[in-house]
């Protein structure tokens, strides 16, 4: 059976204050050529100057997922044209990039899954075409924004592995702050290889679709090109070496230039840069720089707390999550508690339209507040999800605001009977059934008393008269 | 004395200031009428507007008895780099239109330093050739005869100041641009050692041999220039600080060893290689050691050169595409046709060359051939320099095989490339040179160079100020 290998270069923009080579904002958006000087729109005469931040940021990138770092590395200019590349070459590394090895580890399917990387390179972005009523313009902002690419090894074998892949790797470098990772802003972009091949035989012929910017268009472009591979084999054609786009909305690819109209960039080391250089000290000061990564936390969150691992994968692939749960463990919150509400009812509210990012509009003392006043049953689960919704974005004293929308729990056992018998009276031939084995209807009862509460009953209590109901039925 | 201010040298010019005997509106208005009645060309652009309103400031300073060596002294630049406001057009009908929004680091510190700058100097396009026939604003003509060229390709700069039509003025220096045309013209140029003077706003030809540097008509004027332009430049991460250039030459070459390099030898007319004899006499007369050195790979020098700087420079002109600045072509159907089409139009014969030698060389499948080898050949040039000036305190030899040839005499690229044989190296070594004018062959100038080790350029200008001295008759110190 054809089978596809696929791996992978994924464009990371580095979110430093300034740009790569020059002092010009790097920022996303604004008006058109309002982020851009002399250099990086490459007047003549201009010359580079290195963003030492923008090389800190790689090697960070870089040992937080395991590379090995250069102490002697160099630029490369290559060389070619087009209108938003201002120089006519991009500066980038060739033979000798910063980082080198590495891997991503991810959970898929119950599995650990390693995908080795091949390197880490900095360089710089190009700028942006925009193309309106037959007229194309160019917009320099992006020009010279550090960028790193990372390599894979050709590791991965479905789009399933592609996208967790992707999304372990966003989730280090999210972490160690180097960059937003935000695909739809272009701040990380992925070129997918794939050729297929009978198992065990050797790799056939690799296209490249380039700048895809969602993992949804990742996964889909990986399934249509594996479909196209394996249909053009299997009709007895030969898979040719080319160059890919994938058009997301329509769901289809094209061919866009092939191996004959290859580019050759003419790579030659950059003259107006010096190498970099780096010491083992600076080594170890960047990485005593960052932060507990996502697997050392997962690891904490499954020892420390008895977290199950998949509940630890979950909260730990996004920072601001993980950050979030920290956060209110460290004010309180009781973390098995913290981790059903997160997953439940937090995320759901932070992953609105299938959004990859979560959007965290909650601090984390707001929320260990309202888990502990469902701890202390003060709060019922529908009036703490009531009350997160009424709180997000606002933060406002969770207390203040259950007491103010009635929010606030009864534990009235007295109250509570009172109701729930004036329930069992007016429902005779269901307490029947219920009594006679029928255990659904508990949720019935429940309802019914819950109702007639205006919902602040304490459901644990309205299950105790029904457990005593039925002892007492017997 | 005010008849032929134009014709003093700076040292003298800004003593005359000093004594009120000159005004540098003066001085200035004097050249400008020099180069209105000039036929020679030496000019693209002339700044007379901005050059007399700077003239008037620096007279205002030194009234203040705030004037420095070059506060009012008018300096020309070559059109190659940057000037705010002002075009820069690298003698290329590409960028006939190109005004840079900055200056150019050493632009700014000459202003800086006070001096009036007077105008942008022809070249060849892209300082590509050495004969200034290259450019698209028209051959410039010697001084010393009108029918032959200024060499080049800072062949404007050079004449410029060989016919008083600046007290000095930049060149640039990638194979020889500053020294050969300086040769011709009889007066001093030098190359610095790569990295001393900031390229920042040089319009890059080839950025690992490209220098800027002074022609100057004595080398204590060169020296002031020079110390107006040196240092590192936060813009310019390959310049470096050198170490601290002599207070004045004292031209006292006694006991100082000079290499002479058989390599450097041969090759030279018969004219030129008397009058060369006649200037190492002159030094061992002064009492300088002459010692035989070898370069044995100054016979690759040449072609490294051609592989490197063309290969840098197809790269470094790949900008010019018609999207950005400079010219576009009138009509294209698309973005390919465009490029073609603006390249075609507005580069110069010269230009198109290199970008095809250079970027063939830097092709898939030809770079280990030519610029990977060539890269190797260029460390061993480096170290047979070092090795070789480890033992002296200069290499002395022609600046040029030749005098100034005639206009339109030579008809191959080679045979132009050839007359670089003695600067080339220098280049590729990164070392300092200067060319100091030392007689006459057939009634025209010679220059002799003196090569010397990195930021040893006070050293050097010393040899060459002893040369000098000898030259005009005047007694060793």
């Amino acid at each position: 059976m054809l089978k596809p290998t696929i791996g992978c270069e994924v464009h990371c923009e580095l979110k430093t204050a300034t740009k790569l080579f020059c002092g010009c904002k790097n920022e996303f958006g604004g008006e058109p050529n309002t982020h851009c000087c002399p250099i990086c729109s490459g007047f003549p005469g201009t010359l580079p100057t290195l963003n030492e931040r923008a090389v800190e940021y790689a090697v960070k990138a870089g040992l937080a997922l395991g590379c090995t770092i250069n102490k002697f590395s160099k630029w490369d200019r290559k060389n070619y044209f087009y209108p938003d590349l201002p120089k006519a070459w991009q500066t980038s590394q060739y033979d000798l990039p910063l980082c080198v090895g590495g891997y991503v580890e991810f959970e898929l399917n119950g599995e650990t899954k390693r995908v080795r990387l091949n390197r880490i390179h900095l360089e710089e972005d190009a700028g942006k075409l925009v193309h309106d009523g037959g007229v194309s313009r160019v917009d320099y902002n992006r020009c010279g924004v550090p960028l790193i690419e990372i390599v894979t090894e050709p590791d991965m074998h479905s789009a399933d592995e592609v996208v967790a892949f992707l999304t372990a790797l966003k989730s280090v470098l999210k972490y160690t702050g180097v960059s937003d990772v935000k695909m739809q802003e272009g701040s990380l972009r992925c070129d997918v290889n794939l050729s297929v091949a009978e198992e065990g035989a050797p790799l056939g012929t690799r296209t490249e679709t380039k700048n895809l910017n969602s993992f949804r268009a990742v996964a889909r472009s990986v399934l249509y090109e594996t479909r196209r591979q394996i249909e053009v084999i299997e009709s007895g054609g030969k898979v040719e070496q080319e160059t890919r786009r994938f058009d997301d909305a329509r769901g289809v690819g094209y061919a866009m230039r092939s191996k004959e109209d290859a580019h050759d960039y003419r790579y030659f080391p950059e003259p107006d840069l010096l190498p970099v250089v780096f010491t083992d000290e600076r080594i170890e000061e960047i990485a005593a720089s960052i932060p507990s990564l996502p697997k050392a936390r997962k690891e904490r969150y499954v020892t420390e707390y008895g977290l199950p691992r998949y509940d630890a994968e979950v909260l730990t692939i996004d920072k601001e999550v993980s950050d979030l749960f920290d956060g209110a463990v460290a004010a309180g919150a009781d973390p098995k508690k913290t981790s059903n509400f997160i997953m439940s009812e937090v995320l759901r509210l932070a992953k609105t339209d299938g959004a990859e990012d979560a959007d965290i509009k909650i601090s984390a003392t707001v929320l260990a507040e309202i888990v502990k006043m469902q701890a202390a049953d003060e709060l019922n689960n529908l009036a703490a999800k009531s009350l997160l919704s009424m709180v997000w974005g606002t933060n406002d004293d969770p207390r203040e605001v259950a007491k103010n929308k009635g929010l606030i729990q009864s534990n009235d056992e007295g109250a509570i009977k009172e109701i729930f018998d004036g329930v069992i009276a007016a429902n005779a031939s269901q307490v029947n059934d219920f009594l006679n084995g029928n255990d659904k209807l508990r949720g019935y009862f429940v309802g019914q008393v819950m109702r007639a509460a205006g919902g602040k009953a304490n459901p644990k209590i309205i299950n105790a008269l029904l457990d005593a109901l039925k002892e007492n039925g017997k | 004395m005010k008849d032929d201010i134009t014709a003093l040298s700076i040292k003298a010019l800004t003593e005359a200031f000093d004594k009120r005997e000159v005004s540098s509106v003066e001085a200035t208005k004097a050249c400008l009428a020099r180069i209105k009645n000039s036929d020679l060309n030496n000019y693209i652009t002339v700044c007379e507007s901005e050059a007399l309103s700077c003239a008037e400031k620096a007279d205002e300073s030194r009234k203040n008895g705030e004037g420095g060596p070059l506060t009012g002294v008018p300096i020309a630049v070559k059109d190659n780099i940057s000037t705010e406001g002002v075009l820069t057009t690298c003698a290329s009908k590409f960028l006939q239109n190109y005004v840079p929004p900055f200056d150019a680091t050493v632009v700014e510190k000459l202003k800086k330093a006070g001096a009036v700058i007077i105008g942008k100097t022809n070249l060849d396009e892209f300082a590509m050739g050495s004969t200034n026939e290259n450019s698209a604003f028209g051959a410039v003509k010697n001084v010393k005869d009108k029918s032959r060229v200024p060499g080049g390709s800072s062949g404007g700069s050079a004449n410029a100041v060989a016919s008083f039509e600046a007290y000095a003025a930049l060149g640039s220096d990638t194979g020889g641009s500053i020294r050969q045309p300086a040769s011709y013209c009889g007066v001093v140029g030098l190359k610095p050692t790569y990295s001393a003077v900031s390229r920042y706003g040089l319009v890059a030809f080839a950025s690992s041999l490209d220098q800027i540097g002074p022609l100057a008509r004595t080398t204590d004027d060169a020296l002031t220039v020079l110390k107006a332009i040196v240092g590192r430049d936060s813009l310019d991460t390959t310049s470096a600080n050198a170490p601290a250039l002599p207070a004045a030459l004292d031209g006292n070459i006694k006991g100082k060893t000079i290499g002479v390099a058989e390599q450097f030898l041969t090759g030279a007319d018969k004219a030129v290689a008397a009058q060369f004899d006649k200037a190492i006499a002159a030094a061992e007369k002064l009492g300088a050691r002459i010692k035989k050195v070898s370069i044995s790979s100054f016979d690759a020098a040449l072609a490294v050169y051609y592989v490197i700087s063309s290969a840098e420079a197809a790269s470094n002109l790949s900008r010019y595409d018609g999207v950005k600045y400079g010219m576009r072509a009138d009509k294209f159907s698309d973005i390919a046709d465009l490029y073609t089409k603006s390249r075609t139009a507005y580069f110069g014969s010269e230009v198109k060359r290199r970008i095809m030698i250079g970027n063939y060389v830097l092709s898939s499948g030809y770079y280990d051939a030519y610029y990977l080898k060539a890269s190797k050949v260029r460390t061993v040039i480096m170290r047979e320099f070092d090795a070789a000036l480890s033992g002296c305190d200069g290499i002395l030899c022609p600046t040029a095989p030749t005098v100034a040839p005639k206009i339109g005499a030579q008809t191959t690229p080679a045979e132009t490339y050839l007359s670089d044989v003695y600067t080339v190296p220098v280049n590729i070594a990164g070392l300092p040179a200067v060319s100091v004018p030392f007689g006459e062959a057939d009634g025209l100038p010679v220059g002799v160079q003196v090569i010397g080790k990195a930021f040893d350029e006070g050293g050097i200008l010393n040899i060459a100020k002893a040369l000098e001295v000898s030259a005009k008759g005047g007694a060793a110190c």
